[in-house]
């Protein structure tokens, strides 16, 4: 009995100041159980409006379906195996035979879920206060002002505070005083909820008959000022988010078009299979997390940092094996080379899935890599695609480095530019192809191991990126490193613009055939060496 | 001025029995599948003349491939494309002469009806008669090549920049019609016809007419294509291949012979793929997917490109492989081709077709000469 007094005499103090009601009114309680449902749905926002423990227990039980009501027409909250108590008085007792569940239907469910909102307003928790505000922000009613303002006194941090202002400012928009809708409409204007712009362009919409649904011409003129603000708003927000996602994008391409730079770029090989090639680097990010899940557990989340050299080092071996056994023999035959790597790519493809299975297979963020920052209070920059913009830049890096500043770099410039003169002066060619070949592959192993951070890693997982990453290299121009980078990130950008106007498909058919037209234009792309070959 | 050497004759007598043969036997397959009964030894399945059907189609693409790569030198890894939309343009009428035994009783196609459009599409015109579908499945494709190999020739693209540049293509066309909103039932493509012509397009007798239409375009193509190699147009397009600046040094401009030939060879696909929708009952988008046109591209290589009969035997010697793998060993059909892929790129480099031409140069030059063979196509 006492554990039920002292909240007692709590809820009384509260419901004092909130509301006539007492702690739990036996009344609404007993509606819950009943068959009415508009009755049902009116005793679940009243009893939401009773900002109690109780009322909380008793609205959870409800959307848990752990609330019954006996043949009697008591209600009862179920708390385990038969065991269950009435809410108005506390008594533990046996589950009846006869209690049946009440059932929540999508009505009530909503109607729940915005009472439960307003009731984990007075969480401990601050991010479960936080959440609460939002959500009570995108469905507020007038019930849930006396609540709102209880709340908002109560509240000490500053951004949950500007969430409820801005919930109260919603409610008060339908507010029978022109004066404080005004202040409403004006409150509004640092919102950055897409789902009011509706209400307030509603307000000054014009009727059929020559009126307005809001009748005070001063509040008109400050939900115009405050859908303009809404809307530079919303506009900033939209652009800074194509912005990110398309340097997002823009990593990714150029993740999967650097090795291809390399390979096709530089050594003038077409290797169809440098999408598999990406695919094998994702599939050993995936053996190196099944690795660490089995015996560093305990470390799991530095798994992708040990799956970078890994990857890199298999699909360098992978495409060494290639280099010395199919591609060397077709060097000077192009169109032979695109058949034979294409050939292999199937043979890969096959591979793996006879090894993994046709299924996709499931690689996990690691802890420090998921979640994101929100921005612009709207914008979400997410983790993931922040450490792999800095991971294509990293790359970028260092292949730049391994190009222009190591011995490697300059064998390989000197037999991209003259292999015989090269090999006259004891350059051994044989062993540069093979390991710039190498070296294109491990930089494809680098790309899946991203690639396998944003999406699904499955036997296919190459094929979709083949035709991007070619265009990526043609469009910046053969043997260009900066070419590819500007390429990526250009695509990258065009894509994302597009977009919203032309739907993911159309932009990229549009991106396709805007290629195909600057080709006409510049068939060497952005950056042409400079050269006197005819052909 | 040298006077042009005498016009060749279009094939040697040997080849000429060879392929009349084959031609013939294969005409007589239908017959045996309509006249002979159930389970005699002559009974030829209804499965493998649906099935020879189909190869035949997919050798009219492989000779079409073979008149730009093989003659030409210009590798195409787009020609999936050109088939598959010569395939539309006839699916078009086939959808229409549903009429209303679709699934929804309704005017128009079961997908449109699935989307609530209350009218056919502009592009759908017309295409209720039989004559303007086939119209289409000559111009489409036609059109399309027409303009993109102006613009790709006219910059001089060649080599592999064209080949990715005939895949970006292929690959963004199936995006398109990928969508359902594109016009052409999206995911599922066009199926479950129902007649042509008036006639039930499921029953035997159906099937041998188209057989034997298919048949008769095959051989068609394959005269046509001839003639057109053993020309003198024929041997500019060779040039071109060989080395065309030096054609252009003397004089030429390949412009508008790549643009004849490409196009033709585009014309030739899509009639092969209007041959084909309706034997097998059904044309989607991944018949556009760039795997499929770079498979065109192995039946060439396989059969022997620059030869014409090469690419039909490696049409039908790739294709029957892959169903007999995919019937018996699924899980190995993909090796097995990626290995054709290799193989024949390394150790095949004229295909099946200059490797007979090899052994039976080396016969000839053999002091004891066996008993001469005689056509061995098949």
């Amino acid at each position: 009995m006492r554990r039920i007094l002292i909240p007692f005499a709590l809820l009384l103090l509260l419901g004092a100041c909130l509301d006539a009601h007492a702690a739990l009114d036996a009344a609404l309680v007993k509606l819950l159980g009943g068959e009415d449902a508009d009755a049902r749905v009116e005793a679940i926002a009243k009893l939401g409006a009773v900002a109690s423990p109780e009322a909380f227990a008793i609205l959870n039980a409800l959307n848990e379906e752990r609330l019954y009501v006996a043949a009697n027409g008591r209600v009862l909250v179920v708390d385990g195996d038969n065991k269950a108590s009435d809410p108005l008085t506390g008594d533990q007792l046996d589950l009846p035979e006869d209690a049946e569940s009440i059932t929540v239907n999508n009505r009530l469910r909503r109607e729940l879920e915005s009472a439960l909102a307003g009731l984990r307003l007075f969480s401990d928790d601050a991010k479960v206060r936080m959440r609460a505000a939002q959500e009570v922000q995108q469905n507020a009613g007038p019930a849930q002002l006396p609540l709102l303002e209880k709340a908002l006194g109560e509240e000490t941090d500053q951004r949950i505070r500007d969430r409820l202002d801005m919930a109260v400012a919603t409610v008060n928009l339908k507010s029978e005083d022109a004066a404080k809708r005004k202040q409403a409409v004006e409150k509004l204007a640092d919102t950055t909820n897409a789902s009011i712009r509706p209400v307030l362009a509603a307000m000054i919409e014009p009727r059929t008959d020559g009126g307005f649904a809001e009748p005070d011409a001063g509040v008109r003129a400050a939900v115009v000022d405050t859908l303009g603000r809404i809307d530079r708003h919303l506009l900033i927000i939209e652009w800074v988010g194509n912005l990110f996602y398309g340097v997002s994008l823009a990593s990714v391409l150029l993740l999967a078009a650097l090795g291809l730079a390399i390979t096709f770029g530089l050594m003038g090989i077409i290797n169809m299979a440098h999408g598999e090639l990406l695919m094998v680097g994702a599939y050993s990010t995936y053996v190196v997390q099944l690795a660490f899940k089995r015996w560093f557990p305990a470390q799991i989340d530095w798994y992708v940092v040990a799956a970078v050299p890994t990857a890199f080092l298999i699909a360098a071996s992978v495409g060494m094996v290639l280099e010395r056994t199919v591609i060397r023999w077709l060097y000077g035959r192009p169109l032979e080379t695109l058949l034979a790597t294409w050939g292999i790519s199937l043979v890969l493809m096959q591979t793996v899935r006879t090894l993994f299975g046709a299924q996709n297979v499931e690689v996990a963020n690691p802890s420090w890599m998921s979640g994101g920052v929100t921005v612009l209070g709207g914008l979400v920059l997410t983790y993931n695609r922040m450490v792999i913009i800095g991971f294509a830049i990293f790359v970028v890096v260092i292949v730049w480095a391994l190009l222009n500043k190591t011995r490697l770099g300059l064998f390989v410039r000197a037999v991209t530019q003259n292999r015989r003169m090269a090999d006259c002066v004891g350059v051994p060619t044989g062993r540069v192809d093979m390991l710039t070949f190498g070296l294109g592959s491990g930089i494809a192993g680098l790309g899946g191991v991203a690639l396998s951070q944003l999406g699904n890693v499955g036997p296919d997982l190459g094929q979709s990126y083949i035709v991007d990453s070619f265009m990526v290299v043609v469009l910046g121009g053969v043997g260009q490193l900066a070419g590819t980078v500007i390429a990526a990130f250009g695509l990258g950008e065009l894509n994302k613009f597009l977009e919203p106007y032309a739907g993911a498909v159309l932009a990229k058919i549009a991106i396709l055939v805007l290629i195909v037209l600057f080709i006409q234009k510049r068939p060497q792309g952005l950056f042409a060496l400079k050269g006197r070959s005819a052909d | 001025m040298l006077k042009p050497p005498a016009r060749p004759a279009l094939f040697p007598p040997v080849v000429w029995i060879g392929v009349l043969a084959v031609a013939a036997i294969l005409a007589l397959l239908p017959l045996l599948n309509l006249m002979a009964p159930d389970g005699s030894a002559l009974h030829i399945s209804s499965f493998t003349i649906a099935l020879l059907g189909k190869f035949m189609c997919f050798a009219i693409a492989a000779l079409a491939l073979d008149l730009v790569w093989g003659y030409t030198g210009i590798l195409s890894l787009g020609h999936g494309l050109f088939f598959a939309l010569g395939g539309y343009a006839h699916g078009m009428y086939l959808m229409r002469a549903i009429g209303h035994d679709g699934v929804y009783k309704s005017d128009l196609p079961d997908f449109m009806v699935f989307l609530d459009w209350k009218a056919y599409p502009w592009y759908w015109s017309f295409t209720d008669h039989f004559w303007y579908s086939m119209l289409l499945v000559v111009l489409v494709p036609g059109l399309l090549a027409f303009v993109f190999g102006f613009f790709a020739f006219r910059s001089r693209i060649k080599g592999v920049y064209f080949s990715i540049i005939t895949q970006a293509l292929t690959y963004a066309a199936m995006l398109l019609f990928f969508r359902n909103n594109t016009g052409f039932g999206g995911n599922n493509g066009f199926t479950d016809f129902k007649r042509i012509l008036g006639f039930t397009i499921t029953v035997p007798q159906t099937k041998a007419v188209l057989y034997l239409i298919t048949l008769a375009t095959l051989l068609g193509a394959l005269v046509l294509a001839r003639s057109i190699t053993q020309s003198k147009l024929g041997r500019v397009l060779t040039g071109i291949r060989d080395a065309e600046s030096r054609l252009m040094f003397v004089g030429y401009d390949p412009l508008w012979f790549k643009l004849f030939v490409w196009t033709l060879s585009a014309v030739l696909c899509g009639i092969a793929g209007a041959l084909y929708v309706p034997q097998v009952g059904i044309i989607n988008p991944s018949e556009m997917s760039p795997a499929n046109s770079i498979e065109m591209v192995i039946w060439v290589a396989t059969g022997g490109r620059g030869t014409l009969i090469g690419p039909i035997i490696g049409a039908g010697v790739v294709n029957g492989l892959k169903t007999w793998f995919t019937s018996v060993l699924p899980q190995y059909w993909l090796f097995v081709l990626g290995a054709i892929f290799v193989l024949a790129t390394l150790f095949l480099p004229q295909g099946i077709a200059g490797l007979v031409r090899k052994l039976w140069a080396r016969r000839a030059a053999a002091p004891t000469v066996a008993d001469p063979a005689t056509g061995g196509a098949t």
